[in-house]
């Protein structure tokens, strides 16, 4: 710790900081010298009972999702890992959900502390370690997502849950428009959905609970059992899937599940009982924002030539308060400065 | 005193009916919920347009006149506590229900309607809004969103940070904005959730949209009795390392075991040390196996006695104890003053016998009342306040109770809030570089500290004062300030 806080200090220049470097390519290009903070690691406390877990930020998530897993316990916001060297930080500090998001919360609401180094290099600690806790402002929530601008995160406090006894995967042939009405009656019904997704007429959800509600489920929606539905969400969640792999622009489109089919060009899926959609797309970046947007949605480049801003503009209030925000926890502009918009 | 002056600018933009300046309509609103704190406001706006609301804020920005936001006022911390010269501005006439989408599973509502209400307007499409504070008749969402208020099924559902998916909020500058969305994120930094629990610290909420959960197909509910506090500890850690998750996990003391009979006649067992209430809920198959499981728990971990409800009467029944609690120990003394301490699970037994041993220290009855999934402790100190030293005595046992929780790694208030009450506490739980943080990120959104001044984050002066600043490698913090 004392070497990254040196280094903070002795900064007179942008630093980037870096964990494993799975996600390098999210956000704006950024220049600076690079702060490796993957060697600081180690689980501090995982006690089953509390539900708790305290790790370094360095941790890799594979080292964190072992050892829960040994106990019948995971993060249930079921972190994409981009890579195998993918750290507790830079999963944390990008914000990124998996596939059981709309069901089980996403990575902010199992964040319950995090400590910190501001951008004077003073080690803050919020939160802690308790399932409920209302002293002080969030601000171990708010540095979730919000990409190293505003702390080197050092360590962290998560709710973990116990996993669920059966998964199991059903696919239905259905077009756009039916899938959508469908995830959504369903999540408005006492089903144990823990994911659904669209793709090519293709709609495939996800059951987890008792071995007996998830087949009473399965009885009751019917669907075809896909037999490596395992493998088919980790493809989903980790961009290895087919969809993925060409050169065409990659678009994330986070908006109300109930969003109608958005008919922009390129492929898409749909994700997150329809909260989520990846488009493949060369359309432009306006055209696409504009369509997400008039839906009371935002969308964000996640990879593809980036002289478009990556992340939705933000209206002028709220860039005010962004900014007001930065010069407090990092004044002199040292901390992964451009990374999510060029302003701050 | 507020100035004439300032009187006269909300004149013209309020009604008469909205505006009350007479002593016997202003002393209903100087205390909420903690009512051993009181204090009578100068005048009271109760406006019922958006555009009211701006131009009250305009008015205090331009005048330098501080404002305080009440909802309810059931906040038991003093949030809405009002503050000298300050306006108190009430939102209960922003109590409309805008929409309810039951495909998208969202409400929209305006900030004074009371948290039942959603889940009844929800009811017909089998939805509900999952918070449920115990106060929930009464209080008011835009309250729980300024609290991040909880409620019996927290561990399981999330408290209300986990359920607002935007509020549009208005800032002291004038600044109109919406934060979070219908969809499951925004761009930018999270201040959904810093807001969320900012105890109408950084601005007033003008809208707030929440998740409406399906009602789940059934609910039982557990009984189980202990002939020991520490053993009936155990059993909550054991429940979930076994792999269950209760909606509602909660635990009773003899003392409030044997008021909440006596109030409720709910047929707890009058003989135990303590009591858990287990509610599982789920699907049919679900609820029937968690049920059997829980049921093997608890007898592995001691139980002396465990029932299951028969039917759903006999579920209220377990429950209709547990509800009447506080009203209940409240018949054992003239005054009872309620804490919030959360600690880790595993710390429960330590943390309950050293409350026994603190009150009988102090000579104050502590009843025990928690949400035990959670490890948030609600000890109900009695007292009477017409004793001379007895408020002050009370007190301090209760500054003592909050210690104990950080000491086990636990924080001070689990879901009521910091406000005025607990001030001093804030200092033994976070070091200066941390409230010198919490006051930047105030000072980001209201740069001259006139919303709720004073309230949820102590000055360093107040922590020397207190005598509890952290004292790092044997130097004081801040060497530099005055120490009085
Ligand atoms: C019997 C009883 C049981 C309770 N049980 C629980 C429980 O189980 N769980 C729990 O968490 N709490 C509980 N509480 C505490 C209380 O009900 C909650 O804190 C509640 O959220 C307060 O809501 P309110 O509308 O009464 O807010 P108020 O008390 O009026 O205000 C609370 C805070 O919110 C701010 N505020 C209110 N409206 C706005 C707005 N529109 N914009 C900005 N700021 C605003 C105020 O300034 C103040 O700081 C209980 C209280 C009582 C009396």
């Amino acid at each position: 710790m004392q070497e990254i806080i040196d280094r903070i200090h002795a900064a007179e220049s942008p630093l980037i900081i870096r964990g494993g470097g799975t996600k390098n390519w999210h956000g704006e290009d950024t220049k600076g010298e690079v702060l490796d903070v993957s060697s600081n690691t180690g689980i501090v406390s995982y006690e089953p009972g509390e539900l708790v877990l305290t790790a370094r930020c360095g941790t890799p998530l594979a080292e964190i999702e072992a050892l829960l897993a040994q106990h019948r316990q995971m993060l249930a916001f079921e972190p994409p890992h981009f890579g195998s060297g993918s750290t507790l930080g830079g999963t944390l500090a990008c914000g990124f959900s998996g596939p059981r998001r709309p069901y089980a919360g996403s990575a902010r609401d199992f964040v319950l502390g995090i400590d910190v180094l501001d951008g004077n290099g003073q080690l803050l600690k919020f939160g802690g370690q308790v399932i409920k806790n209302v002293a002080g402002y969030d601000v171990s929530r708010l540095m979730v997502g919000a990409l190293g601008t505003l702390g080197v995160l050092m360590q962290a406090s998560l709710k973990v849950l116990p996993k669920p006894q059966s998964e199991m995967t059903l696919q239905f042939e259905c077009g756009e428009a039916e899938a959508l009405q469908r995830m959504n009656e369903w999540a408005g019904k006492p089903l144990p959905l823990s994911a659904s997704a669209w793709l090519s007429g293709v709609l495939t959800i996800r059951l987890s609970g008792a071995e007996s509600t998830v087949q009473a489920a399965h009885a009751k929606l019917g669907g075809e059992i896909h037999d490596r539905g395992a493998e088919f969400w980790k493809g989903l969640r980790d961009h290895t899937a087919a969809f993925f792999q060409d050169d065409v622009p990659l678009w994330r489109l986070s908006l109300p599940s109930t969003t109608p089919s958005l008919n922009l060009r390129g492929k898409h899926f749909i994700n997150w009982g329809g909260a989520e959609r990846w488009l493949k797309s060369d359309a432009s970046a306006s055209e696409i924002r504009a369509r997400a947007a008039a839906h009371g949605g935002h969308a964000t480049l996640h990879s593809g030539d980036k002289s478009a801003d990556v992340f939705h503009p933000l209206p002028d209030a709220l860039m005010k308060y962004h900014r007001r925000l930065k010069q407090q926890f990092d004044p002199r502009g040292i901390l992964n400065v451009g990374r999510m918009y060029s302003a701050f | 005193m507020i100035s004439n002056e300032v009187v006269r600018h909300l004149q013209a933009i309020l009604p008469p009916h909205s505006l009350l300046l007479a002593r016997e309509d202003l002393k209903p609103f100087e205390t909420d919920g903690l009512t051993a704190f009181r204090n009578t406001p100068d005048v009271v706006a109760l406006p019922e347009t958006e555009e009211q609301v701006k131009q009250l804020l305009a008015i205090c920005r331009e005048t330098g006149t501080p404002v305080v936001f009440r909802g309810a006022g059931t906040g038991v911390s003093g949030g809405a506590l009002p503050v000298d010269g300050a306006v108190l501005l009430a939102m209960t006439k922003f109590n409309r229900i805008l929409d309810i989408d039951p495909l998208a599973r969202t409400a929209r509502v305006q900030p004074g309607v009371r948290n039942l209400a959603i889940s009844e307007a929800a009811a017909a499409y089998g939805l509900y809004y999952a918070p449920d504070p115990s106060s929930q008749i009464a209080c008011t969402i835009g309250g729980n969103v300024a609290e991040n208020s909880g409620g019996v099924h927290c561990l399981k559902y999330g408290l209300t940070v986990h359920n607002v998916l935007s509020i549009r909020v208005l800032t002291i500058d004038g600044e109109e904005m919406v934060i979070g969305s219908e969809a499951l994120d925004s761009p930018g930094y999270d201040l959904l959730a810093l807001m969320t629990g900012s105890e109408g610290m950084l601005a007033v909420t003008l809208e707030i949209s929440v998740k409406l959960l399906p009602k789940p197909e059934r609910t039982q509910v557990l009984l189980a009795a202990f002939d020991d506090v520490e053993k009936a500890g155990s059993a909550v850690g054991a429940i979930i390392s076994g792999g269950v998750l209760p909606a509602g996990l909660e635990m009773m003391d003899k003392l409030a075991i044997e008021a909440a009979e006596a109030y409720a006649g709910a047929g707890y067992p009058l003989d135990a040390m303590a009591i858990l209430l287990v509610e599982v809920d789920g699907t049919q198959e679900e609820v029937s196996e968690d049920v059997m499981r829980v049921r093997d728990v608890l007898l592995a971990s001691g139980a002396t006695e465990v029932r299951t409800a028969r039917d759903e009467a006999e579920q209220k029944k377990f429950w209709a104890g547990r509800k009447a609690a506080f009203p209940a120990v409240g018949r054992l003394a003239p005054d009872y003053y309620c804490m919030d301490g959360t600690i880790p699970r595993k710390a429960l037994p330590a943390v309950l016998k050293r409350i026994t041993e603190l009150s009988a220290e102090y000579a104050l009855p502590v009843a025990n009342v928690f949400h035990a999934g959670d490890g948030n402790l609600h000890p109900l100190i009695l007292y009477d306040a017409n004793q001379p030293d007895a408020w002050e005595k009370a007190e301090r046992l209760g500054a003592d109770i909050l210690e104990l929780c950080v000491e086990h790694g636990g924080t001070i208030t689990g879901e009521h809030g910091v406000g005025v009450e607990k001030i001093n506490q804030m200092c033994v739980q976070f070091g200066a570089p941390e409230l010198l943080a919490f006051h930047g990120v105030k000072a980001c959104f209201d740069e001259n500290a006139l919303l709720n001044p004073g309230k949820a984050v102590p000055t360093l002066h107040r922590c020397a004062e207190y005598g509890a600043m952290h004292v790092a490698g044997g130097k004081l913090p801040f060497p530099e300030l005055p120490r009085f």
